[in-house]
Formats: C-alpha cells, structure tokens, sequence
C-alpha cells in the first residue's frame, strides 16, 4: 500500500473512531451534569439584564430561554419534585425578550398556578404574567382566556373569572365561546359541568403537547368525579330507602335501574368497599380526581399521563 | 517457471522496492498526465500535460524548455507531489516519485518562491535542515557553506522581507543543495536575476555537474540551456516536442556552413551555388548549405582565392524552438513529437 | 517523523510570535486591571465574583479570537503564498505538516493562557487580598478553557485545509458560538419530531459542545467540580480534535496545491 493509502486509511479509521467515542462521552457528560444548565442559565436571573446581554438577539434568546423552560418542566415534573422555583423567572425572562411569544402564556397558566407537584403553585405571578401578555397584545383574545382560566380554577374567584372571559369576548374575532363562558362561570360556577366546558376549550384551542395532555387528564378526572359524585350520593339515597349500606356495588346498581356497573374512562367498572365508600379502580391512573380514593391514598410513582389526544 | 523469466522478475521486484540499480535513470517519467477540470460546475476538463515519457540520467544537466504555460512547472509539482497526476509514475532516484524518502535526496527550487518572511536566512535554511534531517553539527556547518556558497554570508541575519528578488533567489537556490541532494530540480532559477546574478546561477549548475548531482531545471529562456545543458526537452501545451543533446536537435534542421575568403569578388560560381554574400572590409563572408561545401572549396580553388575560414553554421536553439512551435501550431492537431522519447 | 512535527510546530510557535499576537496580553493585562480595580470599590461581597467572571470569560474570548485567526490561515496560507512548496519537497509528509501545525498553534494558546492565568491571579489578589482553596478550581477552570482552545484549534485548521481565510473564520466562529449552545440544541431536538429531529440530533452531537466545558459560573461561585467530569471532559476534547485533525489531514493528503 502506498505510504498515502496508508495515511488515508489510519485517518478514516481515527475519525470514525472519535466521532463515536464524542458521541458517547457526551452521553456519559449528559448524567454527570444534568441541572447544571438551568442553574447556570439563571445566573442572571433578571429579565432586564439578559436583554442586555443578548445583543439585540432577543428573539433569539427568547426561543432559547423557551425551550429551556419547556425542557426545565418537564424534567422535573416527571420526577415527581415538589418545587419549581425558576419556572416563573424563566416564563419572565422568556416573555421579556419576546412579549409576543404567546405559548409562553399558555404555559404559565397552566403550570404556573396549580400547587405542587403539579405546578409551582404561584397563581399571583401567573396573573402578573397574563396581565403582562394582555398589555402587550391587546388584539389577542386568548390571553384573556388563559387569565380567566388562572382565577376559575386556582383561585376559585368566579366573578373575576367571569369579567375576564367577559373583556376577552369583546376583542375582535373572539372565539364565541368566551361570551359562553363568561355567562357559565357567572351563573353556574363551580359546576362539573363549566369546569368541564372550561377544560375542554383549553385542549382544544392549544396546540402544546404538555397543556393538551394536562387538560385531558382534568377531564378525565371531572368525569370520575362526577360519577363517584352519583355513586356515592345512589349509596346515600340507599341507605336512606333500606337503612343499610348495600352489600355490592351490583346491588346498588339494580337498586338504580343500571343497565350495567358504571366503568371510568378506561373502561373499568367502580367498586365499593364495605363501608360503602365509592372507589376508582387504578387510582394511579387518574391525577387529578379528588373523589374516589382509597384513605390515606399517596400517588405511588411519577404522574401517568396518556398519550392519546 | 524458466531461469530467465524468474530473474526478471526479481530484477522488476528489487526495482520496485526502490532498490537502488546500478546504471539507473535519475528521472524516469512514465506517462504523466494532467487533465484539470475547470468551470464553475468543474466538469470541462482542460489538459495541462499530455502523457510525458522521459529519462533523465545521472550527472547530467537537463533542460526542459518551453513557453509561458506549456506544462513544465506542472511536472515538477508532480514529481514533487504538490500536484497528483491524472495517471502515469515516475521514478526518481530508482524509488516511486512518492516515497517521502527519496525526498531526502532531492532539491526543489520553485518559481518565484517565497518563504517565511518572518525568519532570517539563517533561520530559514537551519529549519529547512532539521526538515530534511541533516543534524544538528552538520547543519550548522553546512549553512555556513552555502550562504557563502550563495554570496549571502553577510546577509545571513536579516530577515527575509527585507530581501530583494535576487536575494531571494539566492537563498532559494540555498535551500534547494543544503542537504546534499543528488538530484536538483530548478524552476526558472534564472528568472528575475540581473546578468551577474545569471552568471553566478550557472557557475553554480556547472559546479552541481562536477561534484556529480544531476540538474534539471526548466526554462524559457534558451541561450541559458544553451550554455548549461547536456540534454534537453522542448514542451509545448503540454506535449512533449523533442528530446535529444542540443547539437543534435539543431543540426537536425538542415544546416548550413559559413565560408570565409580573402578579396572583394563573389566568384560566378559561388552565386551559381545559391550562396548568400556579404564583403565587409577585405573579406566575403557567404553562407550556403552544408551538402554545397565541397563544391565552395573546388570553386575558390579553381579561382585561386584564398579561404579564410569555413564553419559550419549551427542553427540556435531558438531557431529550433521556434520552427518546432510553429510546426505544432499549424500541424493543426497532430501529435509532434514522438510520445516514446526517443532521441532525436 | 516526530522530531519533524516538532520542528514545525516550532516554527509556528515562532511565527505567531513573531506576528506580534502575543501582545494582545497586554490588551487583556489592562482589561483585567481596569476590572479589578474598579470593582474593588464596589461593593465588598461580589468583587471576587466579578474577578473570576470576567478574567476567565476575557481568557476564553481572547484565546478563541487569536485561535481563529491565526488558526484560519494556517494552511491557506502557506498555499496562496507557496512557502509550502519548499517543505513538502522534503522528507515531510502531509500528515506531518498538519499535526505539526497544529501543535505549534496549541502551544502558542497554551503560553498565552499560561501568561493570562498570572493575570487573573494576580487581579484575583489584589481584590481579595488573600488565596482561599477553592481558587484552585480556577485552574481547573483554565484547564477546561485550553481544552476548549485545542477544539477551536483543530476546527480552525480543519476548514483552513479546504477553504478560504474568509469561511474558514466565519465556519470556526459559527460553530464556537453554535457550539456554546449546544445542551440547548439538544434540547431543542427533543422537541422536534420526524426528520428535523433526526437532522437536530445529529446536528447537537455534531458541534463541538462547549457548555460542558463551561464551568466558568461553578467555579466563581466555589463549586466543587468532580473528577469524573474532568476526565470525561478531558477525552471528550481529545477525541474531538482527533477527529477534526483526521478529517484535517484526509483533505490535505487530497489537495492539489496550486
């Protein structure tokens, strides 16, 4: 072989040989540094000085700071933490250097507000956060859905609630339903059924994977609710009429004139426990529920959301 | 197998592996070619140097003449192997043209060179020695010969921007014999050079011959391989015109001889022999063709006119050169010149 | 053959010295001073932050600016003006050049982050009046910046093998800031789907990852660094420059000079 074949195939060999090895050393870096990132990023952890930083390249640096978020939540939301302190100064920062960067919003609203471990439990920055995307996009009515949905749901105050959806409606090109809304939340608050609708128009008008999937699992859960609502006030209405406790949920259910024992949405049937208490067969598959569970029920691993929807 | 056929091969193995042969070539080129592609999608292909196939032998001062662009500098990357051929080898010193070894014993002169300007001239060689591996004692010593060699002693710590053209030259020409090569390739090594400075490029390749290192260098300017060169090869875009000893190239155009008398009169029979004729105070000096001298003899004879002098008229070089380019350019596309070499 | 890398790695050396690039020291000598002792008297709790942030980023920046520079025209260089001519007619083989080359380049980064590290200790003193042990880990932090350097190194000579001085520094310089964002690329790939996050991957594994080898913000803020990190970290940039210089010398083993 010439003395250059010889070259050619030494040098192949080596590149191929250290692409894989870079390959997989970042693999190994990956474990050894793994929030290292997120605590560095937030270094600066104020939104005027990472303008500045960002020479000019705002936008840029807003679809950085996006991702990272996004990166940042999911992460830590899988592992089950309890705290998500730099949520909100990324959502600012992020909203900051882009205030146009509407699915920073949305996310906000979902995740800022709810209590841990499902969000960082900061409903008042949520609503700072919303009231700065609405000052700065006044044409977009969505903004004003994602702050009315902050007070219906986290702080339960239907008549601030209910004026929002109200103001949103009035935009122009509003989606309908926000005038529907807002006389839901004003004269049925509270009820499975608003919740429901509310739900039901966040899956619907979000295009985020997370925020989809997060109100797919409300759903669910309203639905579960619901049922075990019935069921248990049927155990109720039982006792009252026979003056025991019914001996199976089967003889509950004739007792009512069911076709057949309820199942939840996936499709298994409710039980009752002797004490005549009304329960969801997997627990564990249904996040949100608030009716339904076993006593002293803890959440045995990290939330299982569906991947259908 | 039979004897004969098993030395022969031997004899190609020990060639191959660069055993050095006694009676070996300094140069053999074998059918180097060049094509490049040009164009802005690089796909026309444009010939730079048409199969080259020539022999080089030890000791000897060998020319390779030619235009402005007829393909000698490309050869030398070649052989040098700044340039990859299209196809063809080469053998220098008996070994491949691409052993790096053999670039041990070998000096390259490039045109126009430049070097790093940032060093002195003595920097300069000293890195290049450590390059081709001449140690430590020997280089210093051998540094302070060529400089001398060169006529740059006294320049040997200035750095080389502050050089002129000829200077530079110099320190090229240093460069290219430091190491003792046995074989010295010079590209246009004259170029640039005022006549003093020519004069002392030639002692130096007549003083390269005496100690025994073969020479080729290329040139364009023809009374320099006039002076210097044993042999010569004439290249013109990219083909190969003519190779022989230069004697023989220019009496192959037909010759003539110069016939000197003493007086004033042009015998009759000297005009019947088409001879052309100059007086000039008291002698005629006529020129006619070679196969007519005996005939130009008889003729004085006879008129009892005394001969001065009879020399035969070697056309130059650039006679040649010139009639052989023509020659190409009008022989509208064939091939001049033969492909095999072979001495004219 | 060894001796021979050494020879031209010298020469290099000798060459960017002789480019005057070493005085850019004194630019970043002042830098450092002027930093120093203005924040001195500011307030008393962040100066040594200040001094460590900066002295360190000043390093990395200073020594990425001169790696591409000089890094560019390491080979184009010596094609377009033909100094190559006279050493590739010697025993020197094309391999040899580049690695020699790139040696050269790493030592002369080497000597002038040697000279700027004085520079950070010495401002680092000044402010805090005293060492404490956890600075050592700026020389850590150092240490990753050469590392970081040698990537750049080798990238630099990598495109000079094939391209002009003017891509090859905007391609290294690309790349460099590409490659400070490179655990945000890969985030970014996460999010993607189909054969964007097929070309995205590929892209983030690709790029030389700086942010790993990044502990500018841990070490100001006297955060242990681990052992495991260093080494990986340390073969990480060993088998990316092993990598670029192998690409490096199959272009040039290729390359008709012109």
């Amino acid at each position: 072989m010439t003395a250059r074949g010889c070259t050619t195939v030494i040098a192949s060999a080596s590149l191929a040989l250290s692409m894989t090895a870079c390959v997989l050393l970042l693999r190994h870096l990956d474990q050894i540094r793994p929030k290292a990132t997120i605590e560095d990023v937030l270094y600066i952890d104020s939104p005027k000085m990472v303008k500045r930083a960002s020479l000019g390249f705002d936008g840029l640096m807003a679809c950085i700071y996006w991702t990272r978020t996004v990166q940042y939540f999911g992460h830590r939301h899988y592992s089950r933490e309890r705290t998500y302190n730099e949520l909100a100064p990324l959502l600012e920062i992020t909203t900051a250097l882009d205030p146009h960067l509407l699915p920073a919003y949305e996310f906000g609203a979902s995740f800022l507000a709810p209590p841990p471990p499902n969000g960082a439990g900061q409903p008042d920055r949520a609503i700072q956060l919303m009231q700065y995307g609405i000052a700065h996009n006044p044409d977009n009515w969505h903004l004003y859905y994602d702050l009315g949905f902050v007070y219906y749901t986290e702080l339960r105050d239907y008549t601030k609630a209910s004026e929002t959806f109200d103001r949103g409606s009035r935009v122009p090109n509003a989606h309908p339903f926000m005038k529907i809304m807002a006389a839901q939340t004003a004269e049925h608050a509270g009820d499975y059924m608003t919740a429901r609708m509310l739900w039901s128009a966040t899956f619907d008008s979000s295009r985020q994977t997370e925020i989809r999937q997060n109100a797919m699992e409300h759903l669910r859960a309203i639905q579960v609710d619901e049922d075990v609502s019935h069921l248990q006030s049927a155990v109720t209405r039982f006792g009252e009429r026979t003056g025991r406790l019914p001996s199976s949920i089967s003889e509950l259910c004739a007792a009512e004139h069911l076709p057949s024992i309820p199942v939840d949405p996936d499709g298994d049937p409710y039980t009752m426990t002797p004490q005549g208490r009304i329960l969801v067969k997997n627990p564990d598959d249904f996040p949100f529920i608030s009716k339904g569970l076993p006593p002293g029920y803890k959440p045995s691993g990290p939330p299982k959301f569906h991947s259908k929807g | 197998m039979s004897p004969t056929l098993l030395a022969y091969n031997l004899l190609s193995e020990a060639l191959l592996a660069g055993v050095p042969f006694r009676a070996m070539a300094a140069i053999e080129i074998l059918g180097l070619e060049k094509t490049y592609m040009v164009g802005f999608w690089r796909k026309r292909p444009k010939r730079a140097l048409e199969p080259l196939h020539l022999t080089v032998e030890e000791g000897e001062i060998f020319g390779f003449l030619g235009p402005n662009g007829a393909g000698k500098t490309t050869t030398l990357k070649m052989l040098m192997g700044l340039v990859f051929p299209t196809a063809g080898t080469a053998r220098l010193l008996g070994r491949a043209w691409t052993d790096p070894e053999v670039k041990a014993q070998i000096g390259f002169l490039p045109e126009q060179p430049y070097f790093y300007d940032y060093l002195t001239a003595q920097e300069l060689l000293d890195y290049y020695g450590q390059l081709s591996g001449v140690s430590g004692q020997d280089r210093k010593r051998r540094i302070d010969e060529v400089l001398a060699h060169v006529g740059l002693t006294d320049s040997k710590d200035l750095q080389l921007r502050k050089f002129s053209k000829g200077m530079l030259q110099r320190v090229g020409i240093a460069q290219a014999i430091l190491h003792h090569p046995r074989l010295v390739f010079l590209d246009e090594p004259m170029s640039g050079l005022d006549p003093l400075g020519r004069r002392e490029v030639r002692d130096l390749i007549e003083q390269l011959k005496q100690e025994g290192t073969t020479v080729f260098f290329s040139t364009h300017i023809l009374s320099d391989a006039e002076a210097l060169c044993d042999r010569v090869a004439i290249i013109h875009k990219g083909q190969l015109c003519g190779v022989g000893e230069i004697e023989q190239l220019t009496s192959s155009v037909q010759g003539k001889v110069e016939v000197i008398w003493q007086g004033t009169q042009v015998p009759a029979s000297m005009k019947a022999l088409g001879a052309e004729c100059h007086v000039s105070g008291d002698t005629v000096r006529a020129v006619l063709a070679a196969n007519q001298q005996d005939a130009a003899i008889d003729a004085l004879r006879r008129e009892h006119i005394r001969l001065v002098a009879i020399t035969p008229l070697r056309t130059s070089l650039e006679a040649y050169f010139v009639e052989k380019l023509q020659y190409s350019q009008t022989a509208a596309g064939t091939t001049v010149g033969t492909s095999a070499g072979a001495k004219v | 053959m060894s001796a021979r890398i050494v020879h031209i790695a010298r020469n290099t050396f000798r060459e960017a010295v002789r480019d005057r690039v070493l005085y850019n020291l004194i630019a970043f000598a002042l830098l450092l001073s002027g930093a120093a002792i203005f924040v001195s008297q500011i307030s008393i709790e962040i100066e040594r932050l200040v001094v460590v942030n900066l002295g360190l980023t000043a390093v990395s920046l200073f020594g990425v600016v001169i790696a591409i520079f000089i890094g560019i025209g390491l080979v184009s260089k010596e094609i377009d003006k033909r100094t190559l001519y006279t050493v590739l007619s010697r025993p020197v083989r094309r391999w040899e050049f580049i690695i020699g080359k790139f040696f050269g380049l790493a030592g002369t980064l080497v000597v002038n982050t040697f000279f700027m590290a004085i520079g950070v200790f010495g401002a680092l003193l000044y402010v805090a009046h005293k060492f404490s042990k956890p600075d050592a880990l700026i020389l850590v932090a150092l240490y990753f910046i050469i590392l970081e350097f040698l990537i750049i190194c080798s990238l630099a000579l990598l495109f000079s093998s094939f391209s002009s001085p003017l891509l090859s520094a905007m391609f290294a310089f690309s790349l460099f800031v590409i490659g400070s964002f490179a655990d945000d690329l890969r985030g970014f790939a996460r999010l993607t789907h189909g054969f964007t996050r097929w070309f995205a991957t590929g892209a983030a594994y690709l790029v030389p990852n700086f942010s790993t080898l990044n502990v500018i913000s841990p070490v100001a803020h006297q955060q242990p660094l681990g052992a495991q990190l260093i080494l990986q970290n340390s073969l990480y940039a060993l088998f990316y420059t092993a990598m670029a210089l192998s690409g490096a010398v199959l272009i040039f083993e290729r390359r008709n000079l012109k």
